[in-house]
């Protein structure tokens, strides 16, 4: 247990994170409101684990692993990447720092450059970082190439000549080409085909495994998150309702939220044809979130209190928290 | 289940829907047998381009060019519909035969009102006034359980969640009571909070009017809670077929064991996942013989010959009626199979 909690260091620490998209509006172009997409989130990845971040569409989880990157501003709190704000470094600190947070993105189709040949594509980040001569850029990308399945060949094809599935081992070589401590997966296998996307997730973890890596994982399936996750995080309208390990939620989901997304999947045995917990009405707009739990509409426990109060996040047992009065 | 003894209500036979391309010829179905009876749920599984949603468009008449339907039957109470005219066939389309598709939003048109889009069904189909057909779009929509019917006929589809948006196709699918409803990825594009909502629905209205649905997924767990009996379709053929307990119980053909066995199901944490290695063939140039020979574990494993130079035929269990084509289950020259079906 010691032994463990020494070896489990933080690589990256998101505090109170807040971004708000504004809504402009009249003659005047003014800001009128804000899209609250993720409005106070915090979670914090060991070295060499995957955090799964799931929810339902509009949820806020992409901006959360989009802006945790600096893909996008933050409109307010910390995210700390090995001990350092990545907010306050400068361009040529943050440039360091860049090579060790990679991204792979969903739809493997728009994310390569169609007329870039895919060995191209792959060696951007090296020249963009100007690591090596040519020829070992060259050595480089047909290595990381041969570790995610892809021949030496492909290397001068084009995207179009390759399925879904090969997009995204060449999506996760662009990634891993640049040897990155942390990986953000958004939604990486959910363009594929149910036998190809086993393809994939059984890839990502192998290399995981190999190259030492950190993943935050972004996905709206149970069944792949459960498979791919060390931890778990669920996001509802901009909030983390629920956090802890995966065992622990599959297991024992407190939240009433995560018990109605775990009741609302449709299981492949046709004996368990299960009375399932349905929620009434969808998902409320993040323009203009419920009032105290944001959850408490939809919710088959809400009471009085839930419509003023809002639920922090607490621990309900040893490393298992989640934002709810009742739960 | 029974072997199912009633007349059906559609019979495909031998369904050829071809596309003639640049590249060469597209073999999307290539022959396509099934049967759906009254009231019952068939599903149509399998991955992108293995043909599930040309069959349904073949069955609605609706393919276009360069697409062709070069063979087959289709029969729909006693008529073959291929052999039906246009006018005909738009008689039969949404007032017999029904559809609803992935992408609720982009089905419905964003500068028409939902009630006068549901009000249009009745008055292309010649039935009823507009009075009549304005209070039957609001039942309809109380019917599909859209809160506030009347307020929404005024809405347009912008204004609408993919939830709500899918509810209103239904409730356009069954204004006329089809006798068939095909649901194409019916639920693919919706949360699953939402999916949960509308398979209940589909669920609850197929019990109401004893409609009879072909669901096209590739969502094995939908199958599983929404489907009577199954078709799982690989490259344009059928390669098994089964009432739903049978195929989750016993799956016979390697391809629908790989595809059970590589989707992470909660509950079940495994190392890693089963694969089925490689990608779909190529439906210009499919591979000789069976056409998921490339990609087949058991071949290898039981070291069958006759894989890459015969294509199996669908074999039938006659008592259960579970069907499966694949040489594991059948003899053929110089070829004895290892298992009785």
């Amino acid at each position: 247990m010691i032994a463990e909690v020494i070896t489990k260091r933080n690589i990256i620490e998101v505090k109170n994170l807040v971004k708000y998209y504004p809504v402009l509006g009249g003659v005047l172009k003014r800001v009128v409101a804000h899209v609250r997409a993720v409005d106070g989130v915090s979670f914090n990845i060991n070295q060499g684990e995957t955090l799964g971040l799931v929810g339902e569409s509009g949820c806020g989880k992409s901006t959360v692993a989009h802006t945790m990157i600096r893909l996008l501003k933050k409109t307010s709190g910390t995210v700390e990447f090995d001990g350092k704000d990545i907010f306050s470094i400068k361009s040529d600190e943050l440039k360091q720092m860049r090579q060790n947070m990679q991204i792979v993105f969903q739809d493997p189709y728009a994310s390569l450059d169609p007329r870039l040949p895919i060995g191209d594509s792959i060696a951007e980040g090296l020249k963009i970082h100007h690591l090596g001569t040519k020829q070992q850029q060259f050595e480089q990308v047909l290595a990381i190439m041969k570790k995610v399945g892809l021949e030496d060949y492909h290397a001068v094809r084009y995207p179009h000549e390759f399925s879904g599935g090969q997009r995204q081992r060449i999506g996760i070589a662009r990634a891993l080409v640049l040897n990155p401590k942390f990986l953000v997966l958004d939604e990486p296998v959910s363009a594929l085909d149910v036998s190809v996307q086993a393809q994939v997730l059984n890839l990502l973890k192998q290399l995981q495994q190999e190259m030492g890596l950190t993943y935050l994982f972004v996905a709206h399936n149970l069944g792949v998150v459960e498979h791919i996750s060390d931890r778990v995080a669920v996001m509802y309208l901009g909030k983390i309702v629920e956090i802890t390990s995966r065992e622990q939620l599959f297991l024992k989901p407190m939240h009433p939220y995560t018990q109605a997304l775990m009741s609302a999947i449709p299981v492949a045995n046709p004996k368990l044809k299960k009375e399932r917990l349905i929620l009434p009405g969808d998902v409320p707009s993040p323009l203009n979130p419920p009032s105290g739990c944001r959850f408490h509409p939809r919710c088959p426990i809400a009471r009085e209190d839930c419509k003023q109060v809002e639920p922090e996040l607490r621990d309900i047992l040893p490393g298992h928290q989640a934002a709810c009065h009742y739960a | 289940m029974m072997e199912n003894t009633k007349p059906s209500l559609l019979e495909v036979q031998n369904l050829v829907t071809y596309y003639y391309t640049d590249e060469g010829v597209v073999k999307a179905v290539d022959g396509v047998d099934f049967k759906v009876y009254p009231g019952e749920i068939i599903g149509l599984v399998g991955e992108s381009g293995c043909g599930k949603s040309v069959t349904s468009l073949s069955i609605m008449g609706l393919i276009e060019s360069p697409g062709k339907i070069v063979n087959g039957k289709i029969n729909f109470l006693e008529r073959n519909l291929l052999e039906l005219g246009e006018s005909e066939m738009q008689n039969v389309r949404g007032a017999q035969i029904s559809m609803i598709f992935q992408q609720p939003q982009s089905s419905l048109n964003p500068v028409f009102t939902i009630g006068s889009q549901i009000e249009e069904v009745f008055q292309i189909h010649g039935k009823i006034s507009k009075n009549e057909a304005a209070d039957k779009a609001i039942e309809l929509l109380k019917l599909v359980g859209i809160p506030d019917a009347v307020k929404k006929t005024h809405a347009y589809p912008h204004e609408m969640s993919g939830g709500q948006a899918q509810r209103v196709m239904i409730a356009m699918a069954l204004a006329l009571s089809p006798k068939l409803l095909i649901a194409d990825e019916p639920t693919t594009a919706l949360d699953v909070t939402i999916q949960a909502q509308i398979l209940n629905l589909l669920a609850d209205l197929r019990r109401k009017f004893n409609t009879s649905v072909i669901l096209i997924t590739h969502d094995l767990g939908v199958i599983a809670e929404m489907a009577d009996r199954v078709a799982i379709m690989y490259a344009g053929k059928i390669i098994e077929q089964s009432d739903v307990q049978s195929l989750f119980d016993h799956p016979k053909h390697p391809y629908t064991r790989g595809l059970i066995a590589s989707v992470p199901v909660m509950g079940e944490i495994k190392e890693s996942l089963d694969t089925i290695p490689g990608n779909v063939p190529n439906l210009i140039d499919l591979p000789i013989g069976c056409r998921f020979s490339t990609r087949c574990n058991a071949r290898e494993e039981y070291q069958l010959e006759i894989c890459n130079k015969q294509e199996p035929e669908l074999q039938r269990n006659q008592k259960s009626g579970h069907e499966v084509r694949c040489w594991l289950y059948q003899d053929g020259e110089g070829h004895t199979a290892p298992f009785k079906l």
